[in-house]
């Protein structure tokens, strides 16, 4: 952690007496693609915002590649690129226009900015809708202007705010690999925030899960459901041909092997958490107990799950001890969850 | 979105390089100097282009070409006036001599300037913000402040350029049609009045700026600043001649002195009112013959000579007048600046 590019200390924001981001301490290095995840009104914005000096923080430091934020937020944003949620343009000028205007803006030489600008717009595949007016542009579009924008500018810090927003699924799918792509060839750090959590999945190294203000958890999506989920990481289903009979019998001993820790028994399915993958052996003990198994799934957990129990921990404000928090919200989710 | 590695390693490449320079003060200095005349360059371009201008611009030369027009068919009887101490002031006269059809240019720019002076400003941050690109704007490294003082100063330089060049219109017309050379006293008074007018456009415009930070909707801030525009040319004489006549006692059994004095406190009433100030200086600086903008006691006319002042005499009378009118706009633009610095950005 040596080379941390932005890094938030005691963060604190407070509108009136509505604290939107509350002592969020985080550290994100060097050419890494982090992702900040958070339901609407958590706070992300309003931290984006402080990191580059938009809105004076109540409390706390935010640097960036060395800068205060607050108090030096010029060279931050020369280091910074920034897309905000709701990205606009001047109707009235074309789209190559408002890009000129920014690489203007950033001080790249005249000559310069309109072979950069052309080459930036071909980039995010606007090549030919270069010329015409922005009013005129799909939300999608303004979106991959958006990314031309920040990216003319070579910054060493990408912070996209709800980028995929309103990109179709093609779209998000090539906007997300060009990021990683950024990313890994030319050590750009990425800050993306989102609600969208398997696109999320797809980019991010790391994962900051933000809710009300706070910072629920950090790391690597393995790291995070291992963390929560250390106890049944995996959920295996089994579906039988016939309605079960009577199920004490066997409950028990499926209870006894090692990696087991819950089972459950509903209809003709039977749902049975554990702890490693053991979804063979399952499959074998119910053959040999003469079920005809039609259908057999297996599910980890993922970032969906991670983020459903993180957020629903944090309602019943019973961060720590989740696993007290409810055996009914936990197969209330797992059911919900298919 | 294809194959942008090969491109952004040539393009990226640039970055260490700019590190190693290792001159950060001349990088600094052009950074810190070009995006504010890049955010002039883009409003004056931007305000240019758009229809209110043009509409405006009509009005103006509408306006003043009606005002020529009268004035020049007037210019006979105005310099043959025997009485008129400043009849051979002939392009003052054309500015002001009329015949009673249509009021005279100054009088007419202390409505339009005003109308200008708030049409240029009243979407100036609040229509940026509407439309998202406040936020995208001031995320890139350029300081708060320069994009208020771009669009003060790039509105300002327009209204500069407009009334210069009518005034030069307007004096190479008359040399046309006059065939009399200009004399360096009219030329200075004709450039004193443009600044003026330059300043007093101001003055609305930094109004008008100030409450398009304060009110969110466009509409509302041009609705709120032309409702004080309004207030000011009809409401505010009415207001003050009701507080004159029900608070001060009645004339008739007053002295000289006291009339004199509550005279000049009914002129400094109005005086608050920006088209008063205005209208005060431009009738001075237009008409060298003015002396005085309050009531004269016979004692203070004993004695002159109703002959037209110097330059420099008539800009030491509207002195005040110009620093009010400065300080009123500087106000105005300072509250506008300091709402502006603390603002939430966020839409």
């Amino acid at each position: 952690m040596e080379n941390a590019i932005i890094e938030l200390e005691g963060l604190t924001k407070f509108y009136g007496s509505l604290k939107a981001v509350d002592n969020l301490h985080l550290r994100i290095n060097a050419g890494e693609v982090f992702g900040l995840l958070g339901p609407n009104g958590a706070g992300k914005t309003t931290t984006i915002l402080m990191m580059l000096g938009l809105t004076e923080p109540s409390g706390g430091t935010a640097r960036v590649c060395g800068f205060n934020a607050t108090s030096d937020p010029i060279s931050v944003k020369r280091k910074v690129g920034y897309m905000p949620d709701s990205v606009g343009f001047y109707d009235g000028m074309t789209a190559f226009e408002n890009l000129s205007y920014i690489a203007r803006l950033n001080g790249i030489p005249a000559h310069e900015v309109h072979h950069r600008v052309q080459e930036m717009m071909e980039l995010v595949g606007l090549g030919t809708a270069m010329h015409k007016k922005t009013s005129a542009y799909s939300r999608g579009m303004k979106q991959r202007l958006g990314l031309a924008d920040v990216l003319i500018r070579q910054p060493e810090v990408i912070i996209l705010d709800e980028p995929t927003l309103g990109i179709d699924p093609t779209g998000v799918k090539e906007f997300l690999h060009l990021i990683r792509q950024l990313s890994r060839q030319q050590g750009i750090t990425v800050l993306l925030s989102s609600h969208h959590l398997h696109q999320v999945q797809q980019v991010c190294d790391r994962v900051g899960i933000f809710v009300g203000g706070k910072l629920l958890a950090e790391g690597d999506i393995h790291k995070l459901s291992q963390n929560l989920f250390a106890e049944e990481l995996y959920l295996v289903t089994i579906t039988v041909k016939d309605t079960l009979p009577d199920t004490t019998a066997w409950e028990a001993t499926l209870l006894q092997m090692d990696a087991v820790r819950k089972v459950t028994a509903s209809g003709n399915t039977i749902e049975i958490s554990c702890a490693e993958n053991i979804t063979p052996r399952l499959v074998r003990y119910f053959v040999e107990k003469g079920f005809d198994i039609m259908g057999v799934y297996q599910k980890e957990y993922g970032l969906e799950e991670i983020y459903q129990r993180y957020f629903d921990n944090n309602l019943t404000e019973n961060v720590s001890h989740g696993k007290s928090s409810g055996l009914f919200q936990r197969s209330f989710f797992r059911k919900a969850a298919h | 979105m294809e194959s942008p590695v090969v491109y952004f390693k040539d393009l990226f490449s640039g970055r260490p390089r700019i590190k190693k320079a290792g001159d950060p003060s001349v990088s600094d200095i052009t950074s810190r100097q070009r995006p504010f005349g890049v955010m002039v360059r883009k409003e004056v371009a931007d305000h240019i282009r758009s229809w209110r201008f043009i509409v405006l611009l009509i009005l103006i030369v509408l306006t003043f070409v009606g005002a020529m027009y009268v004035s020049l068919s007037n210019l006979k009887a105005a310099v043959s006036n025997e009485n008129d101490p400043d009849r051979l002031f002939l392009y003052l006269k054309l500015l002001t001599a009329t015949d009673g059809s249509l009021p005279p240019f100054h009088i007419f720019m202390s409505f339009l300037g005003a109308l200008l002076g708030i049409s240029l400003g009243f979407d100036a941050i609040n229509a940026e913000r509407n439309n998202g690109t406040l936020i995208r704007l001031l995320a890139q490294p350029v300081y708060r402040d320069n994009l208020l003082l771009a669009k003060f100063l790039s509105a300002l330089v327009i209204v500069a350029v407009l009334f210069l060049s009518l005034s030069l219109l307007m004096i190479g017309g008359g040399l046309i049609i006059t065939g009399v050379r200009i004399e360096g006293a009219e030329f200075f008074r004709i450039l004193a009045f443009v600044i003026l007018t330059v300043l007093y456009v101001g003055f609305w415009l930094s109004l008008a700026i100030l409450l398009s930070v304060k009110f969110r909707q466009a509409t509302t801030s041009a609705l709120t600043a032309i409702g004080i525009w309004l207030f000011f040319t009809i409401f505010y004489r009415i207001v003050v001649n009701m507080i004159v006549r029900s608070v001060f006692p009645d004339p008739n059994f007053m002295t000289q002195g006291d009339i004199v004095f509550y005279n000049n406190v009914i002129l400094d009433l109005l005086r608050l009112a920006p088209s008063q100030l205005y209208t005060d200086a431009t009738t001075t600086l237009l008409m060298p013959s003015v002396r005085s903008l309050g009531p004269l006691t016979m004692e203070q006319m004993a004695g002159a000579i109703p002959s037209p002042l110097s330059v420099r005499e008539s800009i030491l009378i509207v002195w005040p007048q110009v620093s009010g009118l400065l300080a009123a706009t500087a106000v105005c633009f300072a509250l506008a600046y300091f709402w502006f610095m603390r603002r939430e950005i966020r839409t």
